[in-house]
């Protein structure tokens, strides 16, 4: 039993924290401190340096351009970006699609996406939820049908996050209707360029636009553009959301937002004191504080034992739920914090480049619309309430 | 980083668990609840010859150099089997108060006499109206005649009637709520001028209120430093804290399991229980504060052997404050998915849940130590002698 990192694990964090320090540009940075809004180009950009250090995807086998690193150096390198201000990587391609095309992909696909990830020269989005297929994903409907050498697809897909920039999407399609709902799904790549794709933006109650519908109309897909068989499109997605899911948790990033929290109440007055120095309000703090510590070292067990060779199953959940809960009362927190100047609505004034005038402190000005979009957390990736099936009857046996 | 037990570690956990599934029945436990000394002596025996009593302590007075984490593993187990004996007061506080405060003749005497089970003690630091303050103390000691005379008050003593020598925080110096001036006593309940009043408290257990009238003792009473005593009270205060967050873990783990099982064989409307979304998500809320409150009782039994009083003190009530919130939400929720069983006395239930509120209250609930994580970066440091060298036999 010992909750330090190993003199291996120390020497490996100052050699992150030496390369973020050195390479993440200060702009991106201040932007992501600031909860500033960010465009692709801030995105892709990081992502070239890490590529270019070789670092963007980490947790991939070393043959495939991975670190080879430990669960818990990865953890710490995700820790050490975040709590530095760098943007969290577009999971879509390194994190999702990228594992499933090295684990169910054949040698083409693997030769020709995999470095495209990698570079960021494709940028991914992902196409699973549909109107009428929200928590029951394996009611949908988008359907691909077998015509020669390609498939041709008639569907739609609804909450595309980033579909606006993406110039590639793996989709979940119906392939067959016979048998039991999942058999009839196959995991297809898709060109965004494609003639026939369309994508219309939907406005989130922030007044921002990050999701999109994409619609497909007689879209035709290669046939080399399946991933593995169909119909087995339904494991390889399984297979995704049980890979890499501890960084779901984000703790580095919760611990960047406590420290601006802390310094938000530190600024802040009431009744002439510091904020902070309010026992109503501190009291909320530290009871987070305390939440998010319990909630780290619980990630460290379950990293422990990946190290082990245990890899996290449906823990992972247990994660998403706690992690999510934390980043949202954040988010709470920050915006109650600054009483009267979280109501001001001033969209550009998170964005580049703005001459105006703040009417509160320039951190006030995002905060209410971070706190709008953050009720997302609890919902995306299967809501919290999936995440509580999934533990019930994965780790309770319910 | 390095989550898991030395194959040392093991044994002793296992061994422990061994015997209070031997020793330890529910009957057996209501038959002790029901006796007149309120523990048993068997059972203490048993301990003794298990090595347990001796874990906190080095090996230089029979004991067997166990770190925080042996002492974790230990309290979970008897947290599994709501164990009533003194075992916290007599060999996480009071041996710790010895071992880190005491001259080399009382360790000499008294170290071994805990090891062997003949001697148990209680810590007797709360006063009335002091509530959870451990600076606050009242109880005066002044010196006559080369004697110390001793007057005052102490409440909610825990294992107050079962213990052959108490460890009283005396004033010597100072304020009611200074630091300084604190001195830390051994008292004999069987001194002229000690009076006493055992009753049970409701989980089962026994605590005492416990009055000094010119009590006379004399000076190889005083454990460590005259009027510096408050440092070394903190620190095996801590010692106690960690050792009860494992205790609240381990009822948590077998409350849990309980409950788990009630709702996979209670049926109604056909199906099991445990069938029915809204008693699901339950239960998983109530799994998922029992990892966090493990995670925060592996912290403390970690950080408590720290040199670093700051870092101890932090890590210290960020877990009981924790474990005191995830107590009380899964002994309610674990009464609740027991529907009216769960309101018996007769089910297990009813008595974790008891014991769990009580451990939430010990050394402060979960307010004040929500406070005291807060203070702690300001608070002066109180520097620890370095961690003793775990040497352990085997048993």
């Amino acid at each position: 039993m010992d909750l330090n990192y190993t003199s291996e694990d120390l020497a490996f964090r100052d050699q992150v924290t030496a390369f973020v320090g050195d390479k993440l540009p200060g702009d991106i940075a201040r932007k992501v401190l600031e909860h500033k809004r960010l465009g692709k180009e801030d995105l892709v950009r990081w992502q070239k340096i890490l590529h270019e250090q070789g670092w963007i995807a980490p947790g991939w086998p070393t043959e495939y351009g991975g670190c080879g690193w430990s669960a818990v150096q990865r953890h710490i390198f995700d820790e050490v970006c975040a709590e530095a201000g760098a943007p969290s990587v577009v999971a879509f391609g390194v994190y999702m699609v990228g594992p499933v095309i090295m684990t169910f992909g054949n040698s083409a696909q693997k030769s020709y996406y995999l470095p495209r990830i990698l570079s960021s020269e494709d940028f991914w989005c992902q196409g699973y939820s549909e109107p009428g297929s929200g928590s029951d994903l394996a009611s949908l409907n988008t359907r691909a049908v077998r015509q020669g050498d390609h498939y041709v697809v008639n569907g739609q897909k609804t909450w595309t996050t980033m579909a606006q920039w993406a110039d590639k999407i793996f989709c979940l399609v119906r392939t067959s209707s016979e048998g039991k709902k999942q058999e009839g799904i196959s995991f297809l790549l898709i060109d965004m360029h494609s003639p026939g794709v369309t994508v219309r933006p939907i406005i989130m109650l922030d007044g921002e636009h990050e999701v999109n519908e994409v619609f497909f109309d007689n879209v035709e897909v290669p046939v080399e553009n399946l991933i593995g068989e169909e119909g087995r499109g339904w494991t390889y997605a399984k297979f995704l959301l049980s890979h890499e899911r501890t960084g779901i948790a984000a703790v580095g990033r919760s611990k960047r937002e406590l420290r601006q929290l802390k310094n938000i109440a530190y600024q802040e007055q009431k009744g002439g004191r510091p904020l902070m120095e309010d026992q109503r309000f501190r009291d909320k703090i530290a009871r987070l504080e305390i939440d998010l510590w319990a909630l780290e070292i619980t990630v460290l067990r379950v990293l422990a034992a990946d190290n082990e060779g245990h890899p996290p199953g449906p823990e992972a959940s247990i994660l998403k739920i706690k992690g999510t809960e934390i980043q949202q009362a954040l988010t709470e927190l920050m915006l109650e914090a600054v009483g009267n100047y979280g109501m001001p609505h001033l969209p550009m004034a998170w964005g580049d480049h703005w001459l105006g005038e703040y009417v509160g402190p320039e951190y006030a000005a995002p905060l209410a619309a971070r706190y709008f979009n953050f009720r997302k957390v609890s919902i995306y990736g299967g809501t919290n309430e999936i995440q509580r099936n999934i533990v019930s009857q994965m780790i309770l046996g319910l | 980083m390095d989550f898991s037990y030395s194959e040392e570690q093991g044994l002793l956990r296992d061994s422990v668990e061994r015997f209070l599934q031997k020793n330890y029945s529910f009957e057996q436990r209501r038959a002790i609840i029901k006796s007149r000394e309120g523990m048993s002596a068997t059972v203490w025996e048993g301990f003794a010859s298990l090595g347990l009593l001796g874990l906190t302590f080095s090996p230089d007075y029979e004991g067997y150099g166990g770190t925080g984490v042996e002492t974790m593993l230990v309290m979970e187990a008897l947290g599994r089997h709501l164990v009533l004996e003194p075992y916290w007061s007599t060999v996480v506080a009071c041996a710790s108060v010895i071992q880190w405060g005491g001259d080399a003749q009382q360790k000499k005497i008294l170290l071994p006499r805990i090891a062997d089970g003949s001697m148990k003690f209680a810590l007797a630091h709360s006063e009335p109206g002091t509530r959870f303050d451990l600076a606050h103390v009242e109880t005066t000691a002044h010196q006559d005649a080369g004697q110390w005379v001793l007057n005052g008050r102490k409440t909610l003593v825990v294992h107050g009637a079962a213990a052959d020598l108490l460890v009283v925080p005396v004033r010597t110096n100072g304020k009611p709520t200074d630091r300084a001036g604190i001195s830390l006593f051994f008292v004999n309940p069987g001194e002229e001028g000690v009076g006493g009043r055992d009753y049970p408290t409701y989980d089962g257990m026994r605590a005492a209120e416990v009055s000094f009238d010119n009590v006379h003792i004399g000076p190889e009473s005083v454990i460590g430093v005259l009027d510096g005593g408050y440092a070394l009270l903190e620190s095996v205060v801590d010692r106690a804290i960690a050792a009860l967050c494992a205790e609240a873990v381990g009822c948590m783990e077998a409350l849990n399991t309980q409950t788990l099982e009630y709702l996979k064989t209670r049926r109604q409307f056909g199906v099991p229980i445990g069938k029915f979304q809204a008693l699901q998500h339950r239960m998983v809320d109530i799994r998922i504060e029992y990892e966090m409150a493990k995670s925060m009782a592996i912290l403390a039994a970690v950080k408590v052997d720290s040199t670093d009083a700051v870092e101890r003190r932090r890590a210290v009530s960020a877990a009981k404050e924790r474990i005191g919130r995830a107590a009380r939400f899964v002994g309610q929720q674990a009464i609740q998915l027991h529907g009216g069983m769960g309101m018996t006395d007769e089910l297990p239930a009813g008595h974790y849940f008891k014991r769990l509120t009580a451990i939430d209250t010990l050394f402060g609930n979960a307010d004040h130590h929500l406070d005291q994580f807060w203070l702690a970066d300001s608070t002066p440091a109180v520097e620890l002698p370095v961690r003793l060298k775990s040497r352990w036999k085997k048993i």
